[in-house]
C-alpha cells in the first residue's frame, strides 16, 4: 500500500470514530466517553496530518498549535457555566475564520501561479471563503451580544432587508465573476469583506432570546465551510466531519425553530420584537391586576405543597442562582415535597442552556422534564415556581390567536393550582409581549433579583 | 465536473444523512454538550491549515495559514475540553445527598 492510501485510510478510521463518539453523546451515561473518543480521533487526525506534511514550515505550524491550544484550553477551564453560550459562539467563530483563511490562502497560491483553478475548485474555495466569513463575523457579534459588550436587543436599520439583499447579490456577483473573467484574489478578498459585513448585519438584527437558533445555525455553517475546505484539499476526513456537523447543526436549528413555532428564515430575517408590539400589548392587559407577594407567604405555599414544578428561564442564568435553586429544592424535598424541573427547549440562550446550569448545581438530570413530558402534569401540580422565564410560559401562545407567539409550544403552568413568578420587574420578555399569566388570579409575583429572592425563600422555608 | 468531484459529493451526502440520523434522538438535556462537541469536531479545519502552511513558501500564506492553525487549535482544544467539563456535571443521582445537611 502506498503512503497516500495509508493516510487516507487513517482519516477514514478517524471519521468513523467521530460518528461513534457523536452517537455516544446522545445518552448521559456514555456521553463523557463519546467526547473522549472524538477528541482522541482528532488527535490522531492532527498527528497523521503533521506526519504527512513533513518538516517544511513545521515551526510555524507548531507555533500556531501551541498558541491556539493554550488559548482554547485556558478559556475552556476558566469560563463560567453561565457564560457557556458565548464560549460556544467564540469557538465556532474561530473555526469559521480558519476555514475562510484557508480558502483565501489556497486561492492566493493558485492565482499567483500561472495555472488557473478548475471550476470545481473555484466553487469549493468560494463557498468556504464566503460561508466561513459569515460564520466568523456572525459568531463574533453573537459573542458580543451574549457577553453584553453590545446590546442584546435587535439592532436594525432602515431598509435592512434591501441592504441584506444587495450585499448578498454583490457577493454572488463577485463570486460569479471568478468563473468568466480571470481569477483575482483581490475580488475574493472584497467578497469576503462583504460577507463579514453580511454576517454582522444579520446577527445584529437578532434578539437575545433567538440566540439558541442562531448559535446552532452558525455552528452548522462552520461545518459546511469545513466540508468545502475538504473539497478544496481533496481530504475526505474534512468532508465527512464537516457534513456531520453541518447536518447535525441544521437538525438542531430546526428543532429550536419548531420550539418557537417559527421558521429559520423568520428568525434570521424577521427582527422579531421590533414591530407589532402595540397590538400585542393590548392583549393581556385586559383588566387584571398584578399581585405581589412576600417570601414568607411563598415559603408556606411551597412547604405544604405535594408537588412543586420549577420553571427556569434566562433570568436564572443572569442571576447565577442555580445553586440556590437546588438548595431550595433540597429543603422542600426534605419536607416530602415532590420537586421537578420543567425545561422549555429554548429557555436560555442556547439549546439545553438550563440543563447545563442545573447540572452544574448537581441537580440530577432525572429531575429535569422536557416540555412534552411535564405539560400533562401541571393540573396535578400545587405550585409552579417560574424563575426568570416569561415568554415560554405565556398562555397567550395557546389562547390568543392575535398574539405574535400564538402557536408556539409553551409550558402550561397556568393549569397548575397556583403560580409564583420570580421576576426583576414588570418588563416584558424578548418579544415585548404582555404576559397574561401575571394577571391570572392564581398567580402571585415575587419581585427582586432571582438569587436574593431564592435565598430569602430558603431561609423562610427552613423557618416554616 | 470531474469524477473525483462526484465521489466527493457522494461522501458529503452520505455523511450528512449519518449526521441527521445520529442527532435525531438526542434528549434536550444534552443539547448543549452535543452542540459544543460537534463544534469541536469542525475544528478539523486545522488539518487544512496545516496542509496549507506545510506546502507553501509564500510569506502571506505562512502568516494567514498560521493564524488559521491557531484558530483551529482554539476550536479543537477549547471545544473538547469545555464539552468534557460540562459532561462531568451531568449526574443521575445527587451526590453526597445526606452528607451536606
Amino acid at each position: 500500500m502506498d503512503r497516500r492510501n495509508a493516510f487516507d485510510l487513517a482519516y477514514l478510521a478517524c471519521a468513523c470514530l467521530f460518528i461513534f463518539g457523536l452517537k455516544q453523546l446522545s445518552s448521559p451515561r456514555t456521553a463523557v466517553r463519546g467526547n473522549q473518543v472524538a477528541a482522541g480521533a482528532m488527535g490522531v487526525v492532527i498527528a497523521v496530518t503533521l506526519w504527512d506534511s513533513g518538516s517544511h514550515n513545521l515551526a510555524w505550524i507548531i507555533a500556531g498549535m501551541v498558541i491556539g491550544g493554550a488559548i482554547g484550553a485556558y478559556s475552556a477551564r476558566a469560563v463560567k457555566m453561565t457564560a457557556m453560550p458565548q464560549m460556544v459562539a467564540l469557538f465556532n467563530g474561530v473555526g469559521g475564520g480558519a476555514a475562510a483563511l484557508i480558502a483565501f490562502s489556497e486561492y492566493h497560491i493558485a492565482t499567483s501561479s500561472s495555472v488557473s483553478l478548475a471550476n470545481d475548485a473555484v466553487t469549493s474555495t468560494l463557498f468556504s471563503a464566503i460561508v466561513g466569513s459569515v460564520s466568523f463575523a456572525g459568531s463574533m457579534v453573537a459573542f458580543g451580544k451574549l457577553q453584553e459588550l453590545i446590546t442584546g436587543s435587535p439592532v436594525t436599520m432602515p431598509g435592512q432587508k434591501l441592504v441584506n439583499a444587495v450585499l448578498f447579490l454583490a457577493v454572488l456577483g463577485l463570486a460569479a465573476s471568478q468563473y468568466v473573467g480571470s481569477q483575482s484574489e483581490g475580488v475574493l478578498a472584497l467578497a469576503m469583506v462583504l460577507s463579514l459585513l453580511l454576517g454582522v448585519i444579520m446577527v445584529m438584527a437578532i434578539g437575545g432570546a433567538d440566540m439558541p437558533v442562531v448559535i446552532s445555525l452558525l455552528n452548522s455553517f462552520t461545518g459546511l465551510a469545513a466540508a468545502a475546505t475538504g473539497f478544496v484539499l481533496h481530504n475526505n476526513a474534512l468532508i465527512i466531519s464537516g457534513a456531520l456537523v453541518g447536518a447535525s447543526g441544521m437538525m438542531l436549528t430546526r428543532m429550536m425553530g419548531a420550539a418557537m413555532n417559527r421558521s429559520i428564515a423568520n428568525v434570521v430575517f424577521g427582527a422579531f420584537g421590533t414591530g407589532g408590539g402595540g397590538e400585542a400589548a393590548a392583549v393581556g392587559a385586559s383588566g387584571g391586576q398584578v399581585r405581589a407577594t412576600s417570601p414568607d407567604d411563598v415559603a408556606v405555599m411551597l412547604a405544604y405543597a405535594r408537588r412543586v414544578v420549577i420553571v427556569p428561564g434566562y433570568g436564572l442564568a443572569v442571576a447565577q442562582a442555580q445553586h440556590n435553586v437546588r438548595e431550595l429544592a433540597d429543603q422542600l424535598e426534605r419536607r416530602g415535597v415532590d420537586v421537578r424541573y420543567a425545561i422549555h427547549p429554548v429557555a436560555g440562550r442556547m439549546p439545553g442552556h438550563m440543563n447545563v446550569l442545573l447540572a452544574e448545581a448537581d441537580v440530577p438530570y432525572t429531575q429535569l422534564y422536557e416540555m412534552d413530558d411535564i405539560n400533562d402534569e401541571f393540573p396535578r401540580t400545587d405550585v409552579s415556581l417560574v424563575i426568570g422565564a416569561n415568554d415560554v410560559v405565556n398562555p397567550a401562545a395557546n389562547n390568543t390567536p392575535g398574539s405574535p407567539i400564538y402557536g408556539m409550544p409553551v409550558l402550561n403552568v397556568d393549569r397548575s393550582a397556583a403560580v409564583v413568578v420570580l421576576k426583576r420587574s414588570m418588563n416584558t420578555g424578548f418579544a415585548g409581549i404582555e404576559n397574561e399569566l401575571f394577571y391570572d388570579p392564581k398567580t402571585t409575583m415575587l419581585f427582586g433579583d432571582a438569587k436574593e429572592s431564592i435565598m430569602n425563600l430558603v431561609s423562610a422555608v427552613k423557618a416554616v | 465536473m470531474t469524477h473525483e468531484l462526484v465521489l466527493q459529493i457522494t461522501v458529503l451526502v452520505l455523511a450528512a444523512f449519518v449526521g441527521f440520523e445520529v442527532i435525531s434522538k438526542v434528549p434536550t438535556t444534552l443539547h448543549t454538550p452535543l452542540m459544543s462537541g460537534t463544534n469541536a469536531i469542525h475544528g478539523i479545519v486545522i488539518v487544512g491549515a496545516i496542509i496549507v502552511v506545510g506546502s507553501t513558501n509564500s510569506l502571506l500564506v505562512e502568516v494567514l495559514g498560521t493564524i488559521a492553525v491557531a484558530f483551529g487549535a482554539i476550536n479543537v482544544a477549547g471545544g473538547f475540553l469545555v464539552t468534557d467539563r460540562m459532561l462531568h456535571m451531568f449526574k443521575a443521582r445527587p451526590p453526597g445527598k445526606d452528607g451536606d445537611g
